[in-house]
């Protein structure tokens, strides 16, 4: 059961991968970038991490993603123009050359795993407390690191925007 | 072991109970709100279909599916299509992690009155609801219409603009009960203090309660926060050039939506379905309401100068009394105790609850004028964000000093 649903979400994920790469409409290629961070989310709260899961959906699919389709919508993108053309050549070995391509880096990856036993559903426990107390304790400094870095954007972005007085 | 006590046999029951009850409040939660906004206005309201306009909400129905659906021209239909069924499916799917009242026992099954358990509860809502934005900005942006875009646009700045304020406030009572599950939540503010006052959220947590209802208003596009669809200004908004079953979809996530914030603020601040009094007051309390309910009903159909109402309202009263007898019986008789009186008392004070607060939606909707643009954006971030802020800094203080 946990394996097809495995299957089927990371069918998905990959599948919007590519269609965001593929669409030639901006919208099309952000809906398709909520699927893959949607299908990941589904991917977290399999191996335990429920707090990961609700957190990427809130943060990536909820706020950020909304504020490149508003962005979007907003300067009205429309498709992207192809100015190049594709020749014949490139066409049909192209796909070979990707086809080999794929074999290559997949062989490097099975060989450069470690033999351990693979990864348990469900085995990780990823609460909200559990994160927290990680978050306070061992990973105090890069916590207050990354929230100096963000206020500083923060800062940065209204200097920006800030209309001349 | 009876095929009942199969796990997906109670879950497929459940659902299918919870499911036919929230689409008929759906379509019955527009009728109240047609009736009490032509109240407030003293008018009469839906009155034609059915005894006392009951039936109106199914002629809508039927009205809605025979109309034709009209694709605009020049639209992608995939995400033309798409938004209404983002927009409805996001509104309803809130509704499983909604706990109703507490473990039961109907003869060898036990259950909870709850679809399921999530020990992310309130984030899941929150995550549902965050992305529910998508529906409204795609149908605005996939219509081709310049007022549908601009409603679209308006519609995700300003649920972006109040998911702060609403996300601050859901994390005051949380830190309060210390746990992210509904159901650990509405266990917390179980009991009385002093014997009598309820151990609820909102008493400590009234500025949270205020901020969240505000930031609920603007989150379900409702008046005085309806910009996305203001009419005078952008005709109907992001749903102009949806017709048909698509306008229905639309119509149907929003009141969705209202119930979904509706039982939120319930369980987090009001105390899901713990009674409002102690034990012995809050058997009684829902026999009398009824009662008076019926008796109230009878001597307004008895009245000969009500004709049009003569049938409806002795009928209504009749009953009422006979929900109040089925209230008497569950707490009197020894069988129906353990069984039915837990079931009937916490659904009497959830949707008790419930009602009364989109009865002050209604209410708001009837009252207020609706805010200008930038007006909402200030509220939201000068008003509302730096309360929200003050009142989790303040409950976080309180915590940390209180507990041991």
């Amino acid at each position: 059961m946990t394996a097809l649903i495995f299957i089927i979400f990371a069918g998905i994920a990959v599948f919007c991968g590519i269609n965001l790469v593929v669409q030639t409409h901006p919208i099309a290629s952000a809906l398709s970038l909520i699927g893959v961070m949607g299908s990941l989310a589904v991917l977290y709260l399999q191996l335990g991490g429920e707090f990961i899961a609700a957190a990427q959906v809130i943060v990536y699919a909820g706020a950020i993603m909304v504020l490149f389709v508003f962005v979007i919508m907003l300067l009205n993108a429309g498709a992207e123009a192809t100015t190049f053309q594709v020749s014949r050549f490139v066409k049909y070995f192209g796909v070979l050359l990707l086809a080999a391509f794929l074999g290559l880096i997949s062989f490097i990856i099975q060989g450069a795993l470690p033999k351990t036993e693979g990864v348990v559903f469900g085995a990780y426990t990823g609460t909200a407390l559990d994160v927290g107390r990680k978050l306070f304790t061992s990973y105090l400094l890069p916590f207050e690191v990354t929230s100096i870095l963000i206020l500083i954007a923060i800062v940065g972005a209204i200097v920006l925007a800030r209309k001349e007085i | 072991m009876s095929i009942l006590e199969n796990f997906y046999i109670i879950s497929l029951i459940k659902v299918a109970i919870v499911a036919f009850i929230l689409l008929t409040t759906l379509a019955y939660l527009q009728w109240i709100e047609r009736k009490v906004i032509a109240h407030v206005q003293l008018r009469v309201g839906p009155y034609r279909v059915g005894p006392h306009g009951l039936l109106q909400p199914l002629a809508d129905v039927v009205k809605l599916i025979t109309k034709e659906g009209l694709m605009p021209s020049h639209v992608n239909k995939l995400f033309y299509l798409l938004a209404p069924f983002v927009a409805v499916t996001l509104a309803l799917i809130s509704i499983a992690v909604i706990p109703f009242g507490p473990e039961i026992s109907i003869g060898p099954v036990r259950t909870w009155m709850q679809l399921t358990d999530l020990r992310i509860g309130v984030l899941f809502v929150l995550a549902v609801s965050s992305i529910g934005v998508y529906g409204v900005a795609l149908g605005g942006w996939a219509s081709n219409n310049k007022y549908s875009l601009l409603g679209g646009l308006r519609s995700s700045a300003q649920m972006i603009s109040y998911e702060l304020p609403l996300g601050l406030a859901v994390a005051a009572p949380l830190l309060l009960a210390n746990t992210l599950s509904f159901r650990e939540m509405v266990n917390y503010q179980s009991g009385y203090w002093l014997g009598f006052i309820p151990r609820w959220n909102v008493i400590p947590e009234i500025l949270g309660f205020i901020v969240f209802m505000i930031a609920g208003f603007a989150e379900t596009n409702r008046v005085p926060f309806d910009l996305p669809e203001a009419e005078n200004e952008l005709v109907a908004g992001f749903h102009t050039e949806y017709s048909s079953m698509t306008f229905a979809a639309f119509f149907m996530a929003e009141y969705a939506n209202m119930v979904t914030v509706t039982a939120v603020a319930t369980l987090l601040f009001l105390g899901g379905w713990q009674p409002l009094f102690p034990e012995p007051y809050s058997d009684v309390i829902p026999i009398l309401v009824f009662l008076l309910g019926g008796l109230v009903s009878l001597y307004h159909g008895m009245n000969p100068a009500r004709r049009k109402d003569k049938f409806t309202l002795p009928a209504a009263g009749l009953v009422f009394l006979g929900i109040a007898a089925i209230f008497a019986l569950s707490v009197v008789a020894p069988p129906l105790q353990d069984t039915l009186k837990p079931i009937l008392l916490a659904l009497f004070w959830f949707c008790g609850k419930i009602l009364v607060l989109l009865f002050i939606f209604i209410w708001v909707r009837a009252t207020l004028p609706r805010f200008r643009y930038d007006q909402l954006m200030r509220f939201a971030w000068t008003g509302l964000f730096p309360l929200s802020m003050v009142n989790l800094l303040v409950t976080s203080l309180v915590v940390a000093l209180t507990s041991k």
